[in-house]
Order: structure tokens, then C-alpha cells, then sequence
């Protein structure tokens, strides 16, 4: 009896102690004001940013095309790929920045359709990393190919060759899974924004002014504006998750359709998407935390509590990350397969087993470890670090799949090593590169909060005395 | 003129005549152009041999002994490089009853390669140069590749399409006789031996029914049209 009352005595105190105002949708502001802030991050460039801009720019030349263009003009031979090991760090890379655009989408979408408030002030955020993660990782499928100047083989058109591209072969799925999550995605940024690119519309003048005039599509904000759009971005929202859902599982049939040992697995489709899911959901932290740093008033906008939610998200995809890692080990250690059961005990045994542990630590026991404590996950650098952490961790799972799996098949005489080239990892770097100089560019040409979506959660929130209690109420809008 | 019936061509590789002298890769690579790739980059193992000796070492040191596996495409009835390529650059041949690359289709992606339990395929990471006066040693039915194409055995398809002609021509039936290739004829010690195995009298037919044949990841479902003898058994040396 005592220790309960304890703990309903620490409940109380806890609660009291909650300010309301730490909640973005409880602490309203003029709509006036919010615009204004949005509009100053917007416009707002120190110099600061365009020698970020520029070295970014001059990276992406040298590691990503220079790179790109010396492996073109010699080779692939530039790379370390040898016999047997055929693909090592450009298909890691790839599946890397699918999994990261995954969960643009995923904290868009899911938590719109779940109507969760806490997503108000990021989605875009979020879904923009969605769209240039994809950029980023569609260059992959392009850069690994020995004769890139007839990539549009690849290509489903009718042509001179009379040869139609081989429906059976993964390749083409991850074409044409890619396309359509690219192309849906990309609308899916596009119809939110446009009640904001209206609002920059009527607060720009010149060729900015001219520009969010055309895309804003003459948004007026009329009521049947708004039930328009709030429709289409629902259907959006419903019709995007399974398109995300099955281009991660598309991509992990690259591997499990294949013969090679430790990728012919049944588990991979939603191995792939829960790994994809912890990856991008970290990515979204990672974004969150440096936009929080560096652009205005985004302190107001993305606040502690945001932190802490996406902590608890990234934490359970950490625990169903493990679960799922759990299951595929045991299913391949239970299964006998005697190579098999040699690739398992490579990873674990062989000179890169380093990876293995490092990938463990980094997935499983450091989110298990930090992110049960709100002091942590209210604490955006720390937020930041361990997400990084994870990202890493995801890398090098993606890592041990693919080249290290495939230096040790079945047959002992093909076992073989790879020396990482210069080529290996300027490559990659160039896509992150890419990807962080068209976020930064971005970021100066569209409202990068979707200051509408949070005036009206602003709106439909309001405190309520009941009793002695202050209690929140939310209507609904939509 | 003789009708044509269809041929399955296989091979049968006795593992107990192998010496592991490396004839039939010499002899592969004059037939077929394959590339020479230079000491530092066969030394990381980007040798383009189309058939190649796998070593073994039987025993415990100082009592170890050699075992000598000649690898080469098994030519699968179910290949599994086949359905991966997006660009049907590996595909199958009706007539032959071999698995084909066309070198001009394949954009490089190297699935294939990935996707071969026997690991038997070669990639051309570089254009490898020819010396002026090598070039008079190339073989004209053959291609020669360039960067960024893979490759691997045909069964040398020229010789078999060449000897399948000569057949035609002089009014016969083809005949092992007239298609074999060049690992088979180079073989000193006559382990490599190739025809057609649904002719069950020819050489290559009667060794397919050998006790000691076994086919490589037969259980793999791969169909291999290559059958090795087992060697150091009771049935032989």
C-alpha cells in the first residue's frame, strides 16, 4: 500500500512539474508570426551556408562524378571487385539509401494516417529526405553497371533491338519499384506544400515571387481548396504505405531470389523493411537535430518532445530489428546447411567479425541501453550521436550481407578477399555529398516546416480547466 | 542429307586422369581470346580462365596430397544466371542445349556472376591490351570483349556450330568427332571427354554411366551438364 501511494505521489509530482508549453501544439503563436518564421528560416543564408553549399558542391564533382567518370573512362577494375566477390560497397550503398528514404515516407505517412500530432512540424522534413535519399540511391543501380553508356537497355520502351528487358530478373523489379515510390513520393512532397508555397507566394516578390506563383497552383485557400487537398493527401497517405512496404521487399529480392549462400532467405522482405525502418528513422533524428542547430527559429518548431517520440520509435525498431536479426540467424543455424552455417561463423569468426560486433553494439545494445531514459531522448546531440551510431551499425549490416557473404560460398577454392580502393569509398561519400548539398539547397527554396499543418493542429488544440486540472483537448478537423 | 536430331552436348571430366598440368585453361584461353590480366591482378584473383584447376589439399602435413577439380561453366539445364540478367545477355540456346552469353547485350551488372554456385564466370574489370604482333593469334570466331562485359565457356559453341555445319554440308550426321572443343582435345591424359550424352554408345555416354559420376550442387536443382568421375575411389586410381 505504501509503495504504491509512492509511486501515484511521484506520478503527480512528475505531472505536475509538465509544463503544457513545451508542446509545439500547446503553445500557439499568431498564424502571422509562424509565417514570418518560416519565411526568415527560409530566406535566411549566412555565409556560413554557402561555403557549406560550395565545398559540398565541389565534392559532389570530385568524389561522386570524378570518380563516377575515371571508373567510366578505365574500368571497373578501379574498384576492388574481384572474383567472387562481384558487388561490395556500391549495392551496400544502395540499399543503404533506399533503407534511409524509406522512412521519409514511413513518419509521413503512417503517423498522418494515425492522425499522430508530433509528426506536424517534420513531415516535410522528413519526406524530403525521402526524395533526395532516393536520388542519392538510384545514381547506384546506374554507377555499378560495367557498361553504363548503355544503360537504358534497362529500360522497358520499344526499340531497335527488338528485345524487350527480362521481366524475371530483380534488376527490372528494383526499376520499376524505385520509379514508382520515386514519382509517388515526390507528389506526396509536392501537395502539402502547396498551401505553403502559396503563403512564400504572397511574401516574395521578383523571381522567387514568380516561381511559387506557378507551383503553388493558385492555391487561394478557399474551403473547397482545403477539402480538396486534405482528400488527396489522404489518399496519398493510404496508397503510399504499401508502395513503401514493397519496394523495401523488392530489394531484398535482389538477394533472396538469388542462390548465393546466406541471401537465399525468406525472412529478408521484412528483415530488410524493419532494418530500413530503424535506419531512416534515425536518418529523420539526425536531420531533425541539425536543422534544430542551424536553421532560425526551427528551435521553436522542433522541440524536445519531438526528440523524444522518435526516440521511442527508433528504440522499438531497434528491439524488432533484433528480433528479426534473432530469426534469420537461428533459422540459418538451425537449418544445417553446412555452408550456411560457414557463412554464419564467418561473420562472427572471420577477419571482418569486427563488423558483426560493431553492427551489434551499434543496432541493438546501444538504443537498448540509452533510449529507455527521457533525459537522453530529449537531448538532441545525444539524439544525434546514437542515431548515427545506428546509421553506421545499418551500414555495415548492409556491408556483411553483401560482399562479405559473398566471399565465402560454397565452394572452399572460391574464397576470396577484397582490398576496399580509393574508388570504393569516394563513390559513396559522393552520394552522401549529393544528398546533403541538395538538402541544404532545398532548404533555402521551399517553407521547409509545413507551417500550415502545424497552425491547424494549433488550432485544434486547446487546454481545458476540468476541475483543478488543466486537461488537453484536441477537435477534430479534417 | 541426314536429319539434324537435337543433341544434348555434355562433358565428362575424370577426376582421376586430371593431373592438374593446366593444358585445358592454355588451350581455352588461345580458342576462346580470353584476356591475359597481368600478374597483379590475376594475383587478386581477376584471372579470366574459362576453365580453371581447383587445387585441393587431401591430408594432414607432411602426408598431403593434391586433388586436381578442372571448373568450367556445367552448362545448367536450370541455370541459375539466367533468369537474374535484365538484358537477356544470358540465355539459353534451344538447339545447343548450352547457356549462352551475348556479349553485346550485357550491360555489366554482374548479377550472373553472383548468382553461379560454380562461381564460372569472368568479368573484364579493364580492356586488357593485346600486343600488335599477339593480335595475329586471335581466333576470328571468336569476339573479343571489352570492358565491362562478362563472360564464360560456350563449350566452344563456334566448334560446335562449325563441326554441326561440316556435317551438314557433307550430307551426315554430326558426329562427337566434329565438336570438340578445345579443353578436350588438349587434354594429355584424356580426362576431359565431350559429346553428345544422349547418345549412349558414343565415349561421352558410356562414361556419364560410370559409377563414380557425380555432377557439382547437383542438389542445388541446377541440372549440370557436366558429370566428374570421382577420383581416388574403388573403382579406380
Amino acid at each position: 500500500m505504501a509503495a504504491e501511494t509512492r509511486v501515484l505521489n511521484h506520478a503527480a509530482a512528475e505531472k505536475s512539474e509538465e509544463d503544457h508549453r513545451e508542446h509545439l501544439m500547446l503553445d500557439p503563436r499568431p498564424r502571422e508570426t509562424l509565417n514570418r518564421w518560416v519565411m526568415e528560416a527560409m530566406l535566411t543564408t549566412t555565409p556560413r551556408y554557402w561555403i557549406m553549399v560550395i565545398v559540398l558542391g565541389l565534392l559532389v564533382a570530385v568524389l561522386l562524378f570524378g570518380a563516377w567518370g575515371n571508373q567510366i573512362a578505365v574500368g571497373m577494375g578501379v574498384t576492388s571487385k574481384t572474383r567472387p566477390v562481384f558487388w561490395v560497397t556500391y549495392i551496400t550503398t544502395f540499399v543503404f539509401w533506399i533503407g534511409i528514404s524509406h522512412a521519409g515516407t514511413f513518419v509521413s505517412a503512417i503517423l498522418r494516417v494515425f492522425k499522430a500530432e508530433f509528426r506536424r512540424p517534420f513531415t516535410r522534413a522528413a519526406e524530403l529526405m525521402t526524395t533526395f535519399g532516393l536520388a542519392a540511391g538510384a545514381l547506384f543501380p546506374l554507377i555499378h553497371l560495367g557498361r553504363v553508356w548503355i544503360f537504358y537497355w534497362l529500360v522497358p520502351y520499344p526499340n531497335a533491338r527488338w528485345l524487350w528487358p527480362n521481366l524475371r530478373s530483380p534488376v527490372l523489379w528494383d526499376f520499376l519499384a524505385i520509379n514508382t515510390y520515386l514519382l509517388s513520393s515526390t507528389i506526396y512532397l509536392y501537395l502539402p506544400l502547396i498551401p505553403d508555397l502559396a503563403m512564400a507566394r504572397d511574401r516574395t516578390t521578383g523571381i522567387r515571387h514568380f516561381i511559387y506563383k506557378i507551383l503553388a497552383l493558385g492555391w487561394r485557400g478557399t474551403e473547397a481548396e482545403w477539402h480538396r487537398i486534405r482528400t488527396a493527401i489522404n489518399i496519398f497517405a493510404f496508397a503510399i504505405i504499401p508502395v513503401m512496404f514493397s519496394v523495401h521487399t523488392i530489394v531484398s529480392w535482389d538477394f533472396a531470389v538469388s542462390m548465393v549462400v546466406g541471401w537465399h532467405s525468406t525472412i529478408f522482405g521484412p528483415y530488410f523493411i524493419i532494418g530500413a525502418i530503424l535506419s531512416g528513422v534515425s536518418a529523420v533524428v539526425m536531420i531533425l537535430a541539425v536543422l534544430r542547430a542551424t536553421m532560425k527559429h526551427m528551435d521553436y518548431f522542433i522541440r524536445k518532445e519531438h526528440f523524444d517520440a522518435l526516440g521511442k520509435l527508433v528504440l522499438i525498431f531497434s528491439l524488432a530489428w533484433a528480433y528479426f536479426f534473432y530469426n534469420d540467424f537461428l533459422l540459418s543455424w538451425y537449418g544445417g546447411d553446412e555452408a550456411l552455417k560457414r557463412v554464419i561463423t564467418f561473420h562472427a569468426e572471420g577477419p571482418m567479425a569486427w563488423m558483426w560486433y560493431l553492427m551489434l553494439v551499434c543496432n541493438i545494445l546501444i538504443p537498448a541501453v540509452t533510449l529507455w531514459n527521457k533525459k537522453i531522448r530529449t537531448s538532441p546531440w545525444l539524439m544525434f550521436i546514437i542515431t548515427t551510431l545506428i546509421n553506421v551499425g545499418m551500414y555495415f549490416e548492409r556491408f556483411l550481407i553483401i560482399p562479405v557473404n559473398l566471399s565465402h560460398q560454397r565452394s572452399p577454392f572460391d574464397w576470396g578477399e577484397f582490398n576496399l580502393t580509393p574508388t570504393d569509398i569516394m563513390i559513396p561519400l559522393g552520394t552522401l555529398c549529393l544528398f546533403l548539398f541538395l538538402y541544404l539547397v532545398m532548404s533555402r527554396l521551399i517553407p521547409l516546416v509545413p507551417v500550415w499543418e502545424v497552425q491547424e493542429g494549433q488550432m485544434a488544440h486547446t487546454l481545458r480547466k476540468v476541475g483543478k486540472a488543466e486537461v488537453t483537448s484536441v477537435s477534430e478537423l479534417e | 542429307m541426314a536429319e539434324q536430331k537435337n543433341k544434348k552436348w555434355g562433358m565428362v571430366i575424370d577426376l582421376d586422369r586430371c593431373t592438374g598440368c593446366q593444358a585445358c585453361t592454355t588451350a581455352c584461353s588461345m580458342e576462346n581470346n580470353v584476356a591475359f590480366v597481368g600478374e597483379k591482378d590475376a594475383g587478386y584473383g581477376r584471372s579470366m580462365q574459362w576453365i580453371r584447376i581447383q587445387r585441393y589439399w587431401k591430408g594432414q602435413y607432411p602426408e598431403v596430397t593434391p586433388t586436381y577439380q578442372p571448373m568450367l561453366c556445367q552448362q545448367c539445364g536450370n541455370a541459375p544466371c539466367e533468369p537474374v540478367c535484365p538484358v537477356f545477355a544470358s540465355v539459353h540456346s534451344d538447339i545447343e542445349q548450352i547457356n549462352l552469353q551475348v556479349y553485346n547485350r550485357c550491360v555489366g551488372t554482374r548479377y550472373c556472376a553472383n548468382n553461379c554456385p560454380y562461381l564460372a564466370r569472368t568479368f573484364n574489370w579493364f580492356d586488357y591490351q593485346i600486343p600488335e604482333i599477339m593480335t595475329n593469334y586471335l581466333n576470328p570466331n571468336v569476339t573479343v570483349r571489352r570492358r565491362g562485359i562478362m563472360e564464360k565457356c560456350t563449350f566452344c559453341v563456334q566448334r560446335i556450330h562449325g563441326g554441326t555445319e561440316k556435317a551438314k554440308a557433307e550430307g551426315r550426321e554430326v558426329t562427337d568427332a566434329d565438336v570438340q572443343p578445345a579443353c578436350a582435345l588438349a587434354c594429355p591424359t584424356d580426362a576431359i571427354i565431350f559429346g553428345d550424352l544422349n547418345n549412349p554408345d558414343s565415349p561421352v555416354g558410356q562414361a556419364a554411366r560410370n559409377k563414380r559420376g557425380f555432377r557439382v550442387y547437383e542438389e542445388l536443382g541446377t541440372d549440370p551438364k557436366v558429370i566428374y568421375l570421382k577420383a581416388g575411389g574403388k573403382y579406380g586410381g
